[in-house]
């Protein structure tokens, strides 16, 4: 008698869990980052109903105020409120954070793909390039770049800010999109999509670049709280934001050092906000790579 | 709070009367070495190619000047090299008298040929050799009939001859040491000051001896002096940690209230009027600024009454005032002042003016960017201010900050909208303080790029009427007309703070930070 072989139910399937419920239950840190950087974009987005006060109007009778009913930061100088200044900033930061990350991984992930990908010749010279931009610090590297391309604002962006945070990422993301591609092209079904005559931008946006995408993504946001520092930093060298735009390098910088004794709520509470932000990218971050990374699931 | 205030107000009242009863009352002593804060380093030592106080402040001691002013009685000149002048009746000749007895520090005595090379030297430069003021002094020809006489013939009349000559950038140079290679005082310090010039380490020190040849007998008290460079937010530190005694150009209130808190009873604090300003310049090249309605507009937007008292606390914006200093002799008394477009006290009324103004013309959401440098004091509250007083009548301004080289080649090319910029000078003479409200074709710096000939010419007119009543006369409609085309209009003028250790006598305060530096009287109560 045949036997017919009968596709199990699905009921009979040994569940899958859901990627985010499982997410949460194995990295419970990763969450708690996770959390915190919601909290900064719902800042972000809805700092008109948030923030009490308009981030940028001078109100001298408020001047130097402490945190309080009124002002539940305090004031800075100028009379402007402080939490005001820290819910509005959270755009500046978040915005150059995710899209000069995002923009420094993509063009990092697409030059190391190339690399990996066609070896040899191009490999070397795609390297050496890396490892020059590699050289310099990226504080450096990031104030030579807005020193030479000053600023290029639209849509309330300066998007010359955005190159020079980035350009330090490219390197950094391409040496691990590099090592990812080696083990990739390495595969057989690379081997295949060769054989079929698929073309090297084919096989490489199609086959390879899907591949490295857990890497990307972990050093996306590894890179955000990098980004978000490397804003505050330029701002708070005066390359970066200007006055009376609010951002959090910019709160600290400047006069704002001189009234650190009379009203150090004006330099501790940016400072706080730069500071949990980095902290919750990070976590994130480092969640995100433990539970992508097979290598390190067990 | 209102304790802390009072305390401070008391202590930094004590200290003034204190300071300036002692130092008027005690005897000079001998010795010591006085060691101050320069917050800039100077690029050379030439001083007839320097336009700043990195230069002066090191290097002036070293040098002598042919007359300069009193920092007790400024604006009043008195002699230095020039033991006494006379002037000719159509005041277009100026004899000068030099003192016997001077030597240079390599020991070399000093004549009136040293004082013609270097007056030739600053009016017509040799190549390759930098005069920033040579236009100032075009109209001079100088003689030296004699080793004891020099002689400034004027080829047109010029009002404030001896003011000019009393610019501490006018140092005396040695004749022989010119011929032989004219730029030596790029490089070299030989002067006949009261200090020698012993070293400068870059980036860290700068230090002078006593010479014991200078002409003023028994002067200068002090061995010696040492600079320390320092970062601005270096300073009171500095002072706080005895690294050094006193910072000479200026400091803010906040620096001023820290120093009181620590050092309180051991500090002198000199607090006044400053020869400098900050003023927007509206690009006449570019629409809507070429419109006199909407520049005065943008004036009339802003509450400088309002905002000086508070600005005061936290930066050296203080005083309102028009083109020429507030308490000058020659400005515009407050009863005429508030008249004129953006100086009136009756904010609100006029705001509602400003924004009517900006409807006919058709600018009910003008926006434009804001040129400034990105230093934080005191350009970026001076920015942050204007930029709020403009919102108020619904105005958007972008602040662009950028680095002093790069605002300086985009405000030269004429390459903005409004910037801030400073009206900065050794004196208050209005040939000075009118040299960024001309055109271009009389003044480089006249960078708001328009072409109204009438303000050159009242300007050329003032320059040459020496009867001072008639000249205040033209000065004050020159200034009524600047502020009223506005070109360019002041938002507020400098407060000159000093502080240093109370042992310190014999320094004054005068408006400008170039002025009284050579230390000569200087000296230390310890």
């Amino acid at each position: 008698m045949a036997t017919v072989a009968t596709t199990p139910s699905a009921d009979a399937l040994p569940k899958r869990a859901n990627p985010l419920w499982q997410f949460i239950k194995v990295q419970p840190l990763g969450v708690f980052g996770l959390l915190i950087i919601l909290l900064y974009v719902v800042c972000a987005l809805g700092a008109k109903w948030i923030a009490p006060y308009d981030p940028e109007a001078i109100d001298f009778a408020a001047m130097l105020a402490k945190p309080g009913e009124e002002h539940l930061f305090g004031t800075d100088q100028y009379g402007r409120d402080v939490f005001s200044r820290i819910v509005y900033g959270a755009r500046t930061a978040l915005a150059v954070g995710i899209l000069s990350s995002m923009f420094g991984c993509t063009l990092g992930a697409l030059l190391g793909a190339a690399s990996g990908y066609f070896g040899g010749r191009i490999d070397n010279a795609i390297q050496r390039v890396v490892d020059i931009m590699l050289s310099f610090p990226i504080i450096v590297l990031a104030m030579v770049v807005v020193a030479v391309l000053g600023k290029r604002a639209a849509l309330g962006i300066d998007w010359n800010l955005i190159a020079a945070i980035a350009l330090p990422i490219i390197p950094k993301m391409a040496r691990v999109a590099r090592s990812s591609t080696l083990s990739i092209v390495a595969m057989p079904f690379i081997d295949a999509a060769r054989a079929a005559g698929f073309s090297h931008k084919r096989i490489i946006l199609r086959h390879i670049l899907p591949n490295i995408v857990a890497p990307y993504l972990i050093m996306v946001t590894a890179f955000m709280a990098q980004a978000i520092l490397l804003e505050a930093s330029l701002s708070f060298l005066g390359l970066g934001v200007t006055e009376p735009t609010p951002a959090w390098g910019l709160m600290l910088s400047g006069t704002s050092a001189d009234f650190y004794q009379t009203a150090p709520w004006m330099i501790l509470f940016p400072g706080a906000a730069i500071t949990l932000a980095v902290f919750a990218f990070n976590l994130f971050g480092d969640s995100l790579r433990d539970w992508l990374d097979p290598k390190l699931k067990s | 709070m209102l304790r802390t205030v009072l305390r401070t107000v008391i202590a930094s009242t004590a200290a003034l009367l204190v300071g300036a009863g002692i130092a008027g009352a005690q005897t000079p002593k001998k010795g010591g070495t006085l060691n101050f804060g320069v917050v800039a380093e100077p690029p050379n030592y030439d001083c007839h190619g320097s336009t700043t106080f990195a230069l002066v402040h090191p290097i002036a001691p070293h040098y002598s000047l042919l007359v300069k002013f009193d920092g007790k009685e400024y604006p009043k000149v008195i002699p230095d090299l020039a033991e006494s002048w006379t002037v000719s009746p159509d005041r277009m000749t100026y004899t000068f008298k030099i003192r016997t007895g001077v030597k240079f520090h390599d020991g070399s005595p000093l004549t009136s040929e040293d004082i013609k090379a270097t007056y030739d030297r600053i009016i017509n430069p040799p190549q390759g050799v930098v005069s920033i003021r040579k236009a100032y002094y075009a109209d001079l020809v100088v003689e030296a009939p004699d080793p004891t006489t020099v002689v400034f013939k004027l080829k047109n009349p010029m009002a404030g001859v001896l003011e000019a000559l009393a610019s501490p950038f006018n140092c005396v140079y040695s004749a022989a040491k010119l011929k032989e290679n004219p730029r030596y005082p790029e490089t070299q310090i030989m002067g006949s000051g009261p200090f020698a010039f012993v070293q400068h380490v870059k980036g860290s020190t700068w230090e002078g001896k006593r010479f014991d040849g200078y002409f003023r007998k028994g002067q200068p008290y002090l061995d010696g002096y040492k600079i320390f460079f320092v970062k601005s937010g270096g300073v009171v530190p500095g002072i706080l940690g005895g690294q050094f005694d006193a910072e000479f150009r200026g400091r803010n209130p906040s620096e001023k209230a820290q120093l009181l808190e620590k050092m309180k009873d051991k500090l002198t604090v000199h607090e006044g009027t400053w020869v400098n300003n900050l003023m927007l310049v509206f690009n006449t090249t570019r629409k809507p600024f070429d419109d006199v309605k909407v520049r005065q507009a943008l004036s009339m937007a802003i509450d400088r009454w309002g905002g000086s008292d508070a600005l005061s606390k936290i930066s050296i914006l203080k005083f309102v005032g028009g083109v020429m200093r507030p308490g000058y002799s020659m400005s515009l008394p407050e009863a005429e002042l508030v008249k004129l477009p953006g100086y009136s006290k009756n904010i609100n009324k006029s705001r509602e003016e400003a924004k009517k103004i900006l409807e006919q013309a058709g600018l009910k959401d003008l926006k434009f960017k804001l040129l400034n440098r990105n230093i934080p004091e005191p350009y970026t509250p001076a920015g942050v201010y204007s930029i709020d007083q403009w919102r108020r009548i619904g105005v958007t301004v972008e602040h662009e900050q950028l680095e002093t080289k790069l605002y300086q080649e985009r405000v030269a090319k004429g390459d903005f909208d409004v910037a801030v910029e400073f009206q900065a000078d050794f004196m208050d003479d209005p040939t000075a303080q009118f040299s960024k409200f001309l055109t271009k074709k009389l003044s480089p710096s006249g960078y708001s790029g328009h072409t109204d000939t009438k303000i050159d010419e009242m300007y050329t007119k003032q320059r040459q009427t020496m009867d001072v009543a008639e000249r205040t006369k033209i000065v004050r409609e020159m200034e009524r007309y600047a502020l009223t085309q506005a070109y360019n209009v002041p938002i507020l003028w400098w407060q000159r703070i000093i502080m240093y250790n109370k042992k310190i006598k014999g320094w004054y305060m005068t408006p400008s930070h170039y002025l009284w530096q050579d230390l000569s009287t200087v000296w230390l109560d310890q």
